[in-house]
């Protein structure tokens, strides 16, 4: 038996195998599509009523098939669209000449099993496809999550206001202690208006509470009401679709937009899947939600992800369910919320089937805090992947729903929005917030840098603001005698929204001007190239326009004001001296450029050279070659000017080679790639070999190290540094005698 | 002006002329400075039974039969109390009613002017009483 391989064990060891992967057992439910039990699609109509849905005669009607049946199908059209083949539905799916509004047309008279079947029909590719086409508003957005261990009212308006800024159209908190939820819903109004007018908010509590806070207008939003696939876990949830529906219905009722939410997964994690797959249960949900009424849904796995992921094709069945959901035309906030896996590469592989497309909202909530203050368990991406994330929307010229914003302005809103709230902290009588945590939440990286607060006067403060009835208007009159008036406008104007209920259509979002943008009124017309939304023109500059990015026009080339680092003492000659080796250098050498790309000034690497060809008992002499760019034919006119044929060529950039006179020029005697990896004891080391060879002695090839990023570190140096280097050179000029003026520093001696 | 729904929304910029609170101030006079006199109260903040009607017909227009189902539930719980609308809900939970009990709700739904959310308590009893979801 031979050893245990050392490459396994290294994989063993690797984030990933932290999660568990299992193998499909149906009877439990684990199975991500195409379940033993998932009954064949069918729909039986006997004088306009139902006696056959999907394996069901409908004595056998569980409270699901009931409602689906009392409720859901449209019978006008489900005869014509359940005599479909689940081929043809599959690719009048992925078919651009058939528009958004024809599939969805047919999807209202579509079984739950159909549903599935169909859009298990369809591969990756065009289950993204799909969702980018069925995608029910125009354009993509995003959601985040903000909340923090602490419940610190300074650092919520601060994480709020940078989530706005940040371009996210919704904003959702919840509470650690219940009591909290007044105080967390008015720092998040209050953070959220700070700097961008018209994003939602909400607080995801208990139902009473969170109608409480609806009814006051401290939140906007709500997606708590979730919906299970199975009669057996609906109830065990304790509730049936009809009270679900009925608290939907409630809530509209105090103008709160509502979003349910479900998932593949969660029937098998409560134990009574009763041998149905993931997909086919989540299909039964999501028929569920637009039965009920409900504008969308927050489906995708949610909390379960890691549950589905374990399984052979869980992340295609949870793009199939977004899938089903945008088709049977509801709002889709697409997961990515809870953390999906350890690994950064595959729970960014599974986020592009989101990203790409573009959903409603491509999270259902990305941390803008560091994810160990998520108090949902969420932080799938959090404060620290942002620049990943923008960049990411650049590479791919995507519309991930969140915009660059610089610590300048991240800092200004944090800070107004950290003071607004300890403003209107103090006119409502709520317990005070310090100049200490305005500073904290400003700029600290998380609730581990606030101050702690008396939490016991603060839970006593919140029962008391609910019992006051502290309202929005409350929060803006506030606001306005502290002289935060532009946030007491913007406060005003959500409740003035709450009048007009025009967010209550689908998909519904709130530009900073207060117009909403919904699928009414703004709808997804996507019907191939050249249509639908595209990310271009002002948006594109603004998501391309990351703070850290370079202007490669003004790109470093060695600050170069401290005078000639070498001297032109006329044309080059032949040189006939046996033991001279030639230092050939390039055009743009210690003029244009005046440092390597690993930034060694030119005159240190000279002086190294030639203090190491010294040592080794060689003249060395410096050519600057001037018709040519590239390093081999630098080497190789320089090697024909030398006395003993040998010679250095060395590009500005730091490249380097050793050539003779009697190779060809493509050819060499050592090649040094690696520039970015030289230090002036490397050049040194060329310098002795160069003299060696032309000494006849036995060399050694210089140590180099390979750095296998180097390339991506530096390519975009490389390409700037080489294009100067061309733009230097003249044709057919004849090389330049050079002397070393002085180096700029004792680094070699 | 009559209200066409396939063009007059969003009402908020589109038709504010046709959008008031409970008590009768026009969407314009949703402001700071009402705020500030007194006569917006936050109680008044919301939307009333005829504007729920309207979104509810916007979303017929655009096909969406079942939100605007909904949202016709919600035009007509807008005069139910608060206290009153979180019972019913507990009631409809599985196991907490029994079918008179459900029926009883549906009566007081009808005294309140809402017939569909009546209907649709109903419809829930016949359902619970088939899945032995009733209590009592």
């Amino acid at each position: 038996m031979a050893d245990a391989s050392a490459r396994f064990a290294s994989r063993a060891a690797k984030e990933l195998r932290r999660e568990l992967l299992v193998t499909p057992f149906p009877e439990l439910g684990l199975v991500a599509a195409n379940g033993p039990n998932d009954p064949a699609p069918e729909l039986v109509i006997e004088n306009g009523v139902v006696a056959r849905m999907d394996g069901r005669a409908a004595a056998e009607f569980d409270v699901i098939d009931r409602f689906l049946v009392e409720h859901g199908l449209d019978l006008e059209v489900a005869a014509e669209a359940m005599a479909l083949s689940d081929l043809e539905l599959a690719r009048m799916l992925v078919d651009v000449d058939v528009p958004r509004s024809e599939v969805v047309r047919l999807a209202r008279g579509l079984t739950p099993a159909k549903l599935a079947r169909v859009a298990g029909l369809l591969d990756p590719v065009e289950l993204m496809f799909a969702l980018k086409k069925l995608r029910a508003r125009r354009a993509p957005a995003n959601q985040a999550h903000v909340t923090n261990l602490k419940e610190s009212p300074a650092l919520l308006a601060a994480d709020a206001a940078e989530a706005s800024a940040r371009g996210f159209a919704e904003l959702e908190t919840t509470v650690g202690v219940a009591r909290y939820a007044p105080l967390n819903a008015i720092s998040l109004l209050v953070g959220s208006q700070t700097a961008r007018p018209g994003v939602m908010t909400q607080c995801a509590v208990e139902e009473r509470r969170n109608l409480e806070l609806a009814i006051n207008g401290l939140v906007t939003y709500a997606e708590t009401l979730s919906v299970y696939g199975t009669e057996q876990v609906f109830v065990d949830g304790d509730d049936t679709p009809w009270s679900k529906s009925f608290l939907g219905a409630a809530y509209a009722s105090r103008g709160v937009k509502v979003r349910f939410t479900s998932g593949t997964g969660s029937e098998a994690l409560m134990g009574h899947a009763q041998g149905m797959s993931m997909l086919y249960l989540e299909a039964r949900c999501i028929s569920i939600v637009r039965a009920a009424g409900s504008q969308g849904v927050q489906n995708g796995s949610i909390s379960c992800v890691a549950l589905v992921l374990s399984l052979p094709g869980g992340t295609r069945a949870i793009l199939a369910e977004n899938v089903i959901a945008a088709w049977l035309d509801l709002e889709v906030a697409s997961g990515n919320d809870a953390i999906a896996s350890h690994s950064a590469i595959r729970k960014t592989a599974k986020l592009m089937g989101q990203f790409l497309p573009g959903t409603d909202f491509v999270t259902s909530g990305y941390s803008v805090m560091p994810r160990h203050d998520n108090t949902f368990g969420g932080g799938n991406y959090d404060a620290d992947d942002l620049d990943e994330w923008l960049t990411v929307q650049r590479d791919w010229q995507v519309d991930g729903g969140i915009e660059p914003v610089d610590e300048t302005e991240v800092t200004r809103v944090r800070e107004r929005a950290a003071r607004a709230v300890q403003a209107v902290f103090a006119e409502l009588g709520l317990p005070p917030v310090t100049d200490a945590e305005v500073e904290a939440a400003t700029s600290g990286y998380d609730s581990a840098d606030m101050p702690d607060r008396d939490r016991a006067a603060d839970v006593e403060a919140a029962d008391e603001a609910l019992r006051r009835k502290v309202s929005g208007l409350d929060v803006a009159l506030a606001l306005d005698r502290r002289g935060f008036g532009d946030i007491a406008r913007a406060v005003v104007d959500m409740q003035r929204q709450r009048v007009s209920a025009d967010y209550l259509q689908t998909s519904a979002v709130i530009d900073a001007e207060g117009v909403v943008h919904s699928a009414v009124n703004d709808p997804n017309l996507y019907t191939g190239p050249g249509t639908g939304y595209r990310l271009e023109g002002e948006r594109w500059e603004t998501l391309q326009a990351l703070p850290h990015a370079v202007d490669a026009a003004s790109l470093g080339t060695g600050a170069g004001d401290r005078g000639a680092i070498v001297e032109v003492l006329g044309e080059a000659a032949a040189g006939t001296d046996p033991t001279e080796v030639v230092i050939a250098v390039g055009p743009a050498f210690a003029d244009t450029i005046r440092e390597t790309i690993n930034g060694l000034d030119h005159g240190d690497v000279l002086a190294a050279i030639l203090d190491g060809a010294a040592e080794a008992g060689a003249v060395p002499r410096v050519v600057r070659v001037r018709r040519v760019a590239d390093v081999a034919f630098i080497a190789h006119d320089g090697a024909r000017l030398s006395g003993s044929g040998i010679a250095l060529g060395l590009q500005s950039k730091g490249t380097a080679v050793i050539h003779r006179a009697d190779l060809q020029p493509l050819d060499n005697l050592e090649l040094f790639g690696m520039s970015p990896l030289y230090s002036l004891e490397s050049y040194r080391a060329m310098g002795r070999n160069a003299a060696g060879y032309a000494l006849g002695k036995r060399v050694g090839p210089v140590p180099t190290e390979l750095d296998n990023f180097a390339r991506a570190k530096l390519i975009v140096r490389t390409t700037l540094l080489h294009a100067r280097e061309t733009r230097a050179v003249v044709k057919g000029a004849a090389p330049l005698e050079l002397e070393l003026v002085a180096p700029l520093s004792s680094a070699i001696q | 002006m009559t209200f066409d729904p396939t063009v007059d929304y969003p009402l908020g910029s589109r038709r504010p002329d046709l959008v008031e609170t409970p008590s009768g101030l026009a969407l314009d006079e949703v402001t700071l400075e009402a705020a500030q006199a007194g006569t917006l109260v936050a109680a008044d903040v919301r939307a009333t039974a005829a504007t729920l009607g309207r979104q509810a017909a916007v979303a017929r227009a655009a096909g969406r039969r079942q939100l605007a189902d909904n949202l016709e539930r919600a035009a007509e719980l807008v005069g139910v109390p608060d206290d009153q609308l979180l019972e019913i809900y507990t009631a409809l939970r599985p196991g907490r009613s029994t079918a008179v009990e459900l029926e009883a709700w549906a009566r007081r739904l009808d005294d309140w002017s809402a017939p569909q959310t009546a209907a649709f308590v109903r419809e829930a009893a016949v359902a619970y009483a088939a899945r032995g979801l009733v209590g009592g």
